[in-house]
């Protein structure tokens, strides 16, 4: 017997595709109770814990929503930038950003506005504006000086989230923070509606709008369309006309536009004031996300609920079982690694021969 | 039987939609060289790559010695012997030719002795004509010395079956010529040399025998002493060629192209274009002849708006921007680039797309922008694919998986359907069978005599006279002078070429 790697002469089929991607997920699990056994506890409890409250409860679920929504923004504004090969791994930091302005407009500048039909949407540009600024200053690195923008997003994730903790540390420290280092709270106005006692807010709907957006934006927009030439073959692009420059600026833009609404919705949403490390890698898991689900914006929908769910079942863990929260991390980890190695059986095929 | 070294037998590879062997059957006998001959898409290099184990077949069976063999990788089949050089090099740019022979051969172990490598290269390199230094790096070689290379390393290993995938597509007629001269070398020191091509000419040439293919099929084999161009031509597209396509007096219009004192530079940074000044008129067809690496691809590159340059270059009037593509394809300025799969395609794209690469810049298009999904480009895409009797199961088919011939059909369908006033074509044909080269010519033509200017860029001789009104020689980026496009001038234009010719036209 005999195991023969052979290329592929065609595309993986979509249900193969699937299969891969489960079983990343699955192999990630298994390797996840491993680990758990490894601190002497029962990894069977630890999967019952971790999926029973989130996807079992209405207040977990709502949990997972809740957590899901940031998600799903940072995994939408990564894969539109990953649809054209920009690898953009900055929403961490565009994120950041995004809360940052939404802070800014909320408390420091439209303060005195009280009618919140006119108060969300100004955070929302503020948001979205500077989300668009911190990514397309990476873009137009990339365009017009040829940096690597994977290098350059991931710098400025740093300085963005410095640049919160000094805000907070600092000059942003609320009157009634006891010297903790938060913000003041949003006024009212600023605050997006509340639905139930668990914090369901409007974020999550404006998320799921975002993705169909994206949906649009990616199939039925001449920029879609270029997108596609510029992601398959760059030099293509600049022979057929299109402006690759101006499009890497564009699309870094609305990458880290859809980036810093998640962070303005996570402010006015769930938490109502600017703090450190209020994201626990929010713009990381988005990779991880995106990934899975294969640039393809509803999908995406389903894999953010997924790992939000998680988010939440660890949290779980952590409390009655006592297994660090980092385990997350480590999860998050051997599922893109198992996904990796997925490729190969999406590129390659397998047989077995006997001799 | 004694001297058959390898037999194929019954061997059915098929991918996605295309049934690429059909059980073919191919003996080589020991120290002939032989032609196997067919169309793009014919199944050659198929059949090849399964003699060299880089693909498996579905059914069939390999002999070497009339030893049945399993090959299953190039690893093993260089134990058997059996080398291949494909039209894509496997040479490390930044090693010498030295090291490159010696990368991936185990029994140097970890430190090679490379003195005594490099004396058996330059006494290889001496007996075979092959005039490659061992020392040099292979980034300094011109791709003609690094398929010498190539040849060097499956010498070295001591291949006695070479399998040469169209190996003059790349060379000069004096390149070609030496190869040649290294073939006969090779065959009377014992080897036996397969040699894909579909260049007629060269088949009779060099061969003992022909194999023709078609459609994955083995049509026939028979001895070169009994063939000639005609029936070979027949044989491999199934009905007869006209290979010289007939062509109307020209009836030249106004000026579309006008370049003046264009200066650009090189990839290397070097001048590769030093003052070219030319025009171009509706309904002519100016040939560009030149030994290749004289400045044909920065031309062309540089007047469709690609490359950097200085100088002029007026279409229809209107004075260009340097690095403006989009106003040129709006002017109706088509481009059929030298590299089609690199720069003209997108190969993990449906072919569909690839028709349409340029639809919002086309004038016969007005999709509204906001509104816009790549379906309701099919159905045009299905009427070129007729149109143009590209060979696909459908339109949906990513255009990677399109043989070369039927590639080169989607850029050329993509560009003429976008109603052209200028085409500049590079080297147009090439890599392309008979057949598809006559529907290139012919398209072209026609559009010639539709009023469009084109200015062809071609290393074929052959083709430049066929196309032509006026041939330009260009050489090491100059125009060095005019000529007329008929065999009486080809000393002259040769003489050009090698850049001892006179200025004056």
């Amino acid at each position: 017997m005999k195991l023969i790697v052979e290329k592929r002469s065609s595309r993986a089929s979509d249900l193969s595709i699937l299969f891969v991607s489960l079983f990343s997920v699955l192999v990630a699990l298994i390797i996840l109770g491993l680990i758990i056994l490894s601190l002497k506890k029962n990894p069977i409890e630890a999967y019952i814990e971790l999926v029973s409250w989130p996807f079992g409860t209405v207040a977990g679920v709502v949990q997972t929503l809740i957590a899901m929504m940031p998600l799903l923004f940072t995994s939408l504004g990564l894969l539109i930038a990953f649809k054209m090969k920009l690898w953009n791994i900055g929403a961490e930091g565009q994120f950041y950003m995004g809360a940052f302005a939404a802070t800014w407009g909320a408390l420091f500048v439209f303060d005195h506005i009280s009618n919140p039909w006119l108060m969300v949407p100004l955070l929302m540009i503020l948001g979205m504006g500077s989300g668009a600024g911190w990514a397309a200053i990476s873009g137009l690195m990339r365009a017009y000086l040829g940096v690597n923008e994977i290098l350059s997003t991931l710098m400025l994730n740093y300085i963005a989230i410095h640049w919160v903790d000094y805000l907070v540390y600092g000059p942003w420290k609320g009157a009634q923070s006891h010297n903790f280092p938060i913000t003041a709270t949003f006024p009212k106005a600023a605050i997006l509606p509340q639905y139930g006692a668990n914090g369901l807010n409007l974020g999550i709907f404006f998320a799921l709008i975002t993705s169909i957006f994206v949906y649009y934006l990616l199939k039925w927009t001449r920029l879609g369309y270029e997108i596609e030439i510029a992601g398959d073959n760059i030099r293509a692009a600049e022979y057929s006309g299109i402006n690759v420059k101006r499009t890497i600026v564009i699309v870094m833009a609305i990458s880290g536009a859809i980036s810093g609404l998640g962070g303005m919705m996570e402010m006015s949403g769930v938490l109502f004031r600017l703090q450190p490390n209020f994201s626990p890698g929010y713009g990381y898991t988005a990779i991880i996300i995106a990934w899975l689900a294969r640039l393809n914006p509803f999908i995406a929908i389903i894999v953010s609920f997924f790992f939000g769910g998680l988010l939440v079942g660890t949290q779980q863990i952590q409390l009655f079982l006592q297994i660090p929260f980092s385990l997350i991390n480590v999860f998050q980890g051997l599922v893109l690694f198992a996904l990796l190695s997925g490729e190969i059986f999406l590129r390659y095929r397998i047989k077995v021969v006997r001799t | 039987m004694s001297d058959v070294v390898l037999r194929l037998s019954g061997i059915v590879k098929s991918f996605p939609g295309v049934l690429a062997n059909d059980h073919v059957d191919f003996t080589l006998k020991r120290g002939e060289v032989h032609a196997l001959l067919g169309e793009n898409g014919a199944g050659k290099t198929t059949l090849m790559n399964i003699a060299y184990g880089i693909y498996k077949p579905d059914e069939g069976d390999i002999y070497v010695d009339n030893r049945r063999v399993k090959i299953t990788s190039p690893h093993r089949a260089m134990e058997y012997g059996i080398g291949m050089i494909q039209q894509h090099f496997s040479l490390v740019p930044s090693f010498s030719v030295a090291e490159n022979i010696t990368l991936g051969l185990k029994e140097f172990g970890i430190f090679p002795k490379m003195e005594s490598v490099k004396k058996k290269i330059e006494s290889l390199s001496q007996k075979f004509g092959l005039d490659v230094s061992a020392d040099s790096h292979i980034w300094q070689l011109s791709v003609g010395e690094q398929q010498r290379v190539e040849i060097l390393k499956l010498l070295y290993m001591n291949a006695r079956i070479m399998i040469l995938d169209e190996p003059t597509a790349i060379l000069t007629p004096q390149e070609t010529e030496n190869l040649f001269k290294t073939i006969r070398e090779m065959v009377k020191n014992g080897a036996s040399v397969i040699f894909i091509s579909h260049k007629l000419k060269e088949v009779l040439k060099i061969s003992d025998r022909i194999t023709v293919m078609r459609h994955g099929r083995m049509l026939d084999t028979i001895p070169t002493s009994v063939a000639d161009e005609r029936i070979l031509a027949r044989k491999m597209v199934g009905r007869d060629v006209l290979l010289k396509v007939s062509k109307k007096p020209s009836s030249p219009g106004r000026e579309i192209l006008e370049v003046e004192n264009l200066w650009s530079r090189g990839d290397k940074g070097q001048y590769a274009i030093r003052g070219v000044d030319l025009k171009v008129r509706s309904g002519e067809i100016l040939g560009i002849a030149g030994v290749e690496g004289n400045g044909q691809r920065e031309l062309a590159e540089s007047i469709y708006g690609l490359r950097r340059y200085t100088g002029r270059v007026v279409i229809d009037g209107e004075d260009m921007l340097p690095l403006d593509v989009t106003s040129r394809i709006r002017r109706g300025v088509a481009y059929i680039p030298q590299d089609r799969k690199g720069l003209a395609l997108c190969g993990g794209l449906p072919i569909y797309y690839n028709f349409f690469l340029k639809v919002f810049d086309s004038p016969n298009f007005s999709f509204n922008p906001y509104m816009f999904n790549p379906s309701y480009l099919r159905r045009g895409a299905e009427q070129m694919v007729k149109d143009y009797s590209i060979s696909t199961p459908s339109v949906d088919l990513e255009a990677k998986y399109l043989s070369g011939g039927n590639m080169q059909k989607v850029v050329l369908a993509r560009e003429i359907s976008g109603s052209p006033k200028l085409i500049i074509a590079v080297h147009p044909t090439r890599g392309l069978d008979v057949g598809a080269m006559e529907f290139i010519y012919k398209s072209l033509l026609r559009e010639r005599n539709k009023g469009v200017a084109i200015l062809l860029i071609a290393g074929d001789l052959e083709e430049i006279f066929t196309l032509s009104d006026r041939v330009g020689v260009l050489y090491e980026g100059e125009i060095v002078g005019y000529s007329k496009p008929d065999e009486s001038h080809i000393e002259e234009i040769g003489l050009m070429m090698a850049g001892v010719g006179s200025i004056d036209a």
